[in-house]
């Protein structure tokens, strides 16, 4: 049987892309790398003489030591969990279970030696361990740390912690961090009572190019009794922001808009296939992305049941028990229904809702009637910062995904035998029979790959809509609409229509609202059809002709 | 005349004999092609296409497959715009690339299609009754009642086209033939100057196509201009009337059928030795 | 001359006269049934059943005004549905106005709704729907004018097919999101209800709900007599022509578009006047009835019935509405979609040309020609002339 085959031809196709996918998966995140640790045993001695100014030098050399440990050791002090040995001068940490580790290596200590004696703390104290503990974020080892530290003391504007903020200047590598720092500084340099003015342009100037929103309120807070000079500079640095954060406003609307044509390109792209190129107007189409998505569903609850640690390849497992399935269903649809309707188009549409209404009412009763939970991988939840764009990874992967799939059915219709004979048989059946190809199995084969990708799409869109029986009913309209939009049989048309109805859709909706956007993109496609009746990329010669 | 008017821009006065002779040809030909071109991807399925039909004329059109014989009638009847050139009918009183097929159907154009095309689920004098001369209007029609005198033209038009006793048969049940001479016999019942037609007798006996050979010189008789368009120089003897070779989008040779047929670039693509 | 057939076919034929009679029989028996016989009689009509069968009359138009497009013209639109909501609206919002101070809020001239919404004045488009005459013109313009610009727009640029019908269903989907918007001004999610008084009377009343069942009926029965009348016409005979050979009507010198333009208007006036009778018996309109699953439907009615028999599409209607009534409130009611979504397949595979019309085929297969059947009320199945809407591969020429 050539069958499997064709699927494991597919399947070469698929996996290729999958271990693309999980190959980036793998790349680790930026890594902090720290030197030897400092040594700091001259400061813990400093706690074991009981005496507040030696504690207080401690900490302060503590604070700029950069050593790991300090942090946790300010920590305790300021719970009072710092404790020594008089008689060995030990410094240990009492941990929230009630044992004790050592405060400059951390390892725990079996036997605590008899006698310890808690570090003393007043309010001159206090102070200083907040002052270290602000300091020591802001060089301690995380970069996300030392990050949010730089953003508190934006934030804060507190002058004192100048000093800190230099010495941390002076030893960061991290570019972000720095830039937060620098920003941070000039934010405080702003406000502060007795810089010259040079001093302050400069700071605004520095803060200016920051951009953001945070940098903004910065400059909103230049006293109104500042010099002229430093008020046009602080207007001007406003003006530059602001103009900035439109661009990148409309970058972040490309990209959710990119975001939603990738959506659209994957519920649409297995109809460019059923009814592009087979002419099948398959309204069942959106039944087979929900029957994907509840594979998905069905693989989790049997990962979760039989073997959780598998969870994060939850959906990589789906993928290809997704195409299979949904693609089986395809075929069967086609040998037992549509393979009686080719050339009544229009009637393919009544059978085609008839399953579906079928297909609805059976996962209905199966599995009832109510949103189905299906959970996200880690690597798809989280977000990251790209310049003023958040950028969430379950987003992205779908975006990913959407083009992989994209590209894998392009390939498999350009390069592959069976994509050869589809394009053979769908441009001249009589003359491909002819010529020995199997029509009626070339049938069953495309609407089955056309089913299949539909089923693969579910997956996808189970990350980010609800799994319920009604699912494929809320993509059939916007999936037709992207295939007719971009042109009847061609797959660029269809990448094409979606990515440009999802940009469309998501510059219209700050100006019109979600509904109203949605409603102006309907009309502006019902137009579009009738400037171009065939859509973007119109298949062009005599075939098109009645 | 203030139709004529409306060229003068296109023939500019001059002293030219080329231009003038140009310019008789236009004002008295019932069609005219100058120069006409048109690119599908590149490719030129016609390439300057120029030729004239006199008033009154039947002129046979002959090329191999692919010579944009078709090509040719969908530009007349406004089915295709070319790229270049001039299309004018009526003494070059009318500029055929600025009128859609049916402004050009009722300008007096009919043609009838290479692949037959009559209306399937009609009965073949309800396909007569439809393309017969008169009102157009959507809601005029509404309210249409046949008159004595559409009555005797279909009779008439029956007698031409020798399908009488199929009258009440629908369109799609015919043979093909039957189907072509249906569509000459809707042709008829437009009544229009000039009629073009294509393949009229692919897929008909020897008897058929002499039968046809001679409808058509009957309707050329009763004053119509007629083009066809046809592969089989028997059909092309039998009408009679001055040939022209098409290959490659232009003319390639034009004259009696003998003339043409003597032409030795006409032999090398056409006809074969 | 000998053979000129000079007797013009009549209007309606033997089972044209059949269907009017039932229908216009209907209008008489039921109210009769319902009024003269004993509530405990077995052949008692409840009132709730008559508004029912008032409710499957009004489907039969509104299948009627879709097999006058989809049948004759070809012309698949799958937003049939709008233009039966518009109607339905336009008499909604008569009715509306009609509550005046009886509202929960009792407003005298704000619909409980607006009041709702902190609106203080009515808006412009709600102006003179308290005046029947002016409500029931609205009921005709505005799915006529959507129809018509609409149409206009499409058909000059020539859009068939598929196309047309994709672009029909983003029509009624795009009214679906704006109805459910407050901001619009119909009442949104919850559309238009709690209706009082219809021309001054009751509208729960049953006196009156026998009347709007007669008209109902009556509207049917006009329906066809108006669509049997167009498609006989010299016009229907272009639309027809256009429905099988659109290239050659134009080469014929019609306006192919003018043609499709008409028969869509009339078609939405259709819906719209169904909607209009539909909104009383059932006492409430909101923009589901938009939702494009429900023009989706009205198509299979028209399936089931037979295309292109006009007959064939209000019998559709009536049979499968019929059922769904019967099946959805029974034990049967989870197995309901999978009988409709079975129908879908089993009457597209295996009887194309829906009942009536397959009993045409079986009629003429025993007497080869009955004197009222037009070759053209055939569904166009057979002679299969090639559905435009997609590259059906021929070969080079
Ligand atoms: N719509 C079209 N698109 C692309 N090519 C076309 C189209 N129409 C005609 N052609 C090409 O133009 C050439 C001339 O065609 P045609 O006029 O049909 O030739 P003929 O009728 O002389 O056999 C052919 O090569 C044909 O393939
Ligand atoms: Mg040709």
């Amino acid at each position: 049987m050539i069958f499997p085959g064709l699927l494991s031809r597919l399947g070469c196709v698929l996996l290729l892309a999958l271990g693309l996918l999980a190959g980036t998966l793998m790349l680790p995140r930026a890594a902090f790398a720290q030197g030897a640790a400092p040594d700091i045993s001259a400061p813990l001695a400093q706690f074991t003489t009981d005496k507040y100014d030696d504690t207080e030098t401690a900490l302060n050399a503590l604070a700029v030591s950069g050593s790991p440990a300090a942090a946790g050791i300010v920590a305790a002090l300021a719970d009072g969990r710092l404790f020594y040995s008089p008689a060995t001068k030990q410094v240990l940490i009492r941990t929230a279970a009630g044992g004790y580790v050592d405060a400059a290596g951390g390892q725990p200590v079996a036997e605590a030696p008899p006698g310890l004696k808690a570090v003393r703390v007043n309010n001159r104290i206090r102070r200083a361990v907040e002052a270290a503990s602000g300091a020591l974020a802001l060089v301690s080892p995380d970069p996300a740390k030392r990050l949010e530290a730089a953003g508190a003391v934006m934030r804060a504007r507190d002058e004192a912690a100048l000093p800190a903020l230099d010495a941390a200047l002076a030893k960061e590598a991290d570019a972000k961090v720095k830039s937060a720092l620098t920003l941070a500084r000039a934010s405080i340099l702003i406000g502060k009572a007795g810089v010259s003015d040079a001093d302050r342009i400069a700071a605004i100037e520095t803060v200016g190019e920051e951009g953001n929103q945070d940098a903004l309120a910065v400059l909103r807070s230049v006293p109104a009794d500042a010099a002229p000079a430093v008020k046009a500079a602080a207007n001007a640095a406003i003006d530059g922001i602001e103009y900035n954060l439109a661009i990148w406003s409309v970058g972040q609307n490309v990209w959710y808009g990119v975001s939603l044509g990738s959506v659209l390109l994957l519920a649409a792209i297995g109809l460019a296939i059923t009814f592009g190129v087979m002419g099948v107007i398959n309204m069942a189409h959106g039944e087979m992305v929900m029957l994907g998505a509840y594979t998905t569903f069905v693989v989790q609850e049997l990962i979760r049941t039989y073997n959780p640690a598998l969870f994060d390849a939850s959906l990589l497992i789906a993928i290809p028990i997704a195409f299979v399935f949904t693609g089986l269903i395809g075929i069967l649809i086609e040998r037992t229904v549509i393979r009686f309707l080719y050339g009544r188009a229009l009637e393919t549409l009544l059978a085609t809702w008839g399953i579906s209404l079928i297909l609805q009412q059976a996962i209905r009763t199966m599995f009832g009637p109510t949103n189905r939970e299906v959970g996200a991988p880690s690597w798809m939840s989280g977000a990251f910062e790209l310049g003023q764009l958040s950028i969430t990874y379950g987003r992205l992967w779908i975006i990913i995904f959407a083009m992989l799939v994209f590209v894998a059915l392009l390939a498999t219709l350009r390069l592959t035998r069976i994509g050869l004979e589809m394009r053979a048989v769908t441009q001249n059946r009589r003359m491909a029979a002819s010529m020995g190809i199997r029509t009626n199995w070339v049938d069953a084969m495309t609407f089955g790959l056309g089913s299949g990708i539909a089923g693969i799409a579910g997956v996808a869109l189970s990350q980010i809509d609800n799994v319920s029986p009604n699912l494929g009913q809320s993509y059939i309209i916007d999936s037709f609409l992207v295939v007719v939009f971009g042109g009847v049989g061609n797959l660029w048309g269809t990448l094409v229509g979606a990515m440009s109805l999802g940009i469309a859709n998501k510059m219209l909706e700050p100006y019109a609202g979600a509904v109203l956007g949605k409603i102006a993109l309907l009309v502006i496609v019902i137009l579009f059809i009738q400037k171009r009746p065939r859509g973007l990329f119109a298949l062009k010669g005599r075939a098109i002709e009645t | 005349m203030s139709a004529a008017d409306t060229l003068e821009p296109d023939v500019p006065e001059t002293n030219d004999p080329v231009l003038a002779i140009a310019k008789k040809d236009l004002t008295e030909a019932l069609l005219y092609l100058d120069g006409v071109t048109v690119t599908f991807d590149g490719f030129r399925a016609l390439n300057a296409l120029s030729f004239t039909v006199d008033p009154g004329e039947m002129r046979a059109i002959i090329g191999p497959n692919g010579a944009g014989k078709t090509t040719m009638m969908d530009v007349i009847t406004g089915k295709t715009r070319p790229d270049k050139g001039d299309v004018f009918f009526a003494g070059g009183t009318t500029d055929l690339t600025k009128l859609d097929e049916t402004q050009i159907a009722t300008l007096g154009i009919g043609r009838k299609f290479q692949k037959p095309t009559v209306f399937e689920m009609h009965t073949v004098i309800d396909n007569l009754r439809l393309a017969l001369k008169g009102q157009r209007g959507a809601l005029a029609n509404i309210f249409k009642r046949e008159t004595a005198a559409e009555r005797e033209k279909i009779d008439e038009i029956f007698q031409t086209i020798k399908l009488n006793e199929h009258r009440d048969r629908l369109g799609g049940a015919l043979s093909h033939g039957q189907k072509q001479w249906l569509e000459i016999g809707m042709l008829l019942a437009q009544d229009p100057k000039l009629l073009l037609v294509d393949e009229p007798v692919a897929g008909m006996t020897d008897a058929e196509t002499a039968q046809t050979a001679e409808l058509l010189r009957e309707i050329n008789a009763n004053g119509h201009s007629v083009v066809v368009v046809e592969h089989d120089m028997t059909f092309v003897r039998d009408l009679g009337v001055r040939v022209m070779c098409l290959h490659e989008g232009s003319v390639l040779a034009e004259g009696t059928l003998d003339q043409v047929s003597a032409n030795e670039r006409v032999i090398e693509v056409y006809l074969g030795r | 001359m000998s053979t000129a057939t000079t007797t013009p076919p009549a209007l309606l034929g033997k089972s044209g006269l059949v269907f009017l009679a039932v229908v216009l029989g209907a209008a008489v028996l039921v109210p009769l049934l319902n009024l003269l016989t004993a509530p405990d009689s077995a052949l008692h009509v409840p009132t709730y059943v008559v508004s029912l069968l008032g409710k499957y009359l009004t489907y039969a138009l509104l299948a009627l005004s879709v097999d006058l497009i989809w049948g004759y013209v070809g012309i698949l639109s799958l937003g049939q549905g709008a233009f039966f909501a518009l109607g339905g609206y336009a008499m909604g919002m008569y009715l509306m106005r009609q509550i005046g101070p009886r509202g929960v809020y009792g407003d005298p001239v704000l619909p409980d709704f607006m009041v709702f919404l902190n609106w203080k004045e009515l808006p412009w488009f709600w102006y003179g729907f308290d005046m029947f005459p002016f409500a029931a013109l609205m009921v005709v313009l505005a799915p006529g004018i959507l129809a018509l610009v609409f149409g206009w727009f499409a058909f000059r640029s020539r859009v068939t097919g598929v196309y047309l019908s994709i672009i029909t269903q983003a029509m009624t989907f795009a009214l679906l999101l704006a109805f459910f918007r407050n901001d619009m001004g119909f009442g949104g999610n919850n559309g238009l209800t709690d209706f009082k008084d219809i021309l001054g009377f009751n509208i729960q009343a049953d006196g009156t709900r026998l009347t709007l069942f007669v008209l109902s009926a009556v509207a049917l029965a006009l329906g066809y007599v108006l669509c049997r009348f167009l498609v006989r016409s010299h016009f229907g005979k272009v639309l027809i022509a256009i429905r099988d050979a659109e290239t050659r009507v134009r080469f014929t010198g019609y306006r192919a578009e003018n043609y499709k333009v008409v028969a869509f208007v009339v078609s939405a006036m259709l819906a719209g006047v169904a909607g209009a009778l539909y909104v009383p018996q059932v006492g409430i309109i909101n923009p589901s009835e938009f939702s494009p699953a429900n023009s989706i439907e009205i198509i299979v009615w028209v399936a089931v019935g037979g295309r292109g028999t006009l007959i064939g599409a209000a019998l559709g209607a009536v049979l499968v509405n019929y059922a769904k009534t019967y099946f959805t409130s029974g034990m049967l009611a989870p197995y309901w979609l999978f009988m409709l979504g079975g129908l879908f397949v089993a009457v597209t595979l295996f009887l194309p040309k829906g009942i009536v019309g397959t009993f045409y085929d079986w009629r003429s297969r025993r007497s080869p020609a009955p004197a009222d059947l037009e070759p053209a009320d055939l569904a166009p199945a057979d002679l299969a002339p090639p559905d435009k809407a997609l590259p059906e591969p021929k070969p080079a020429e």
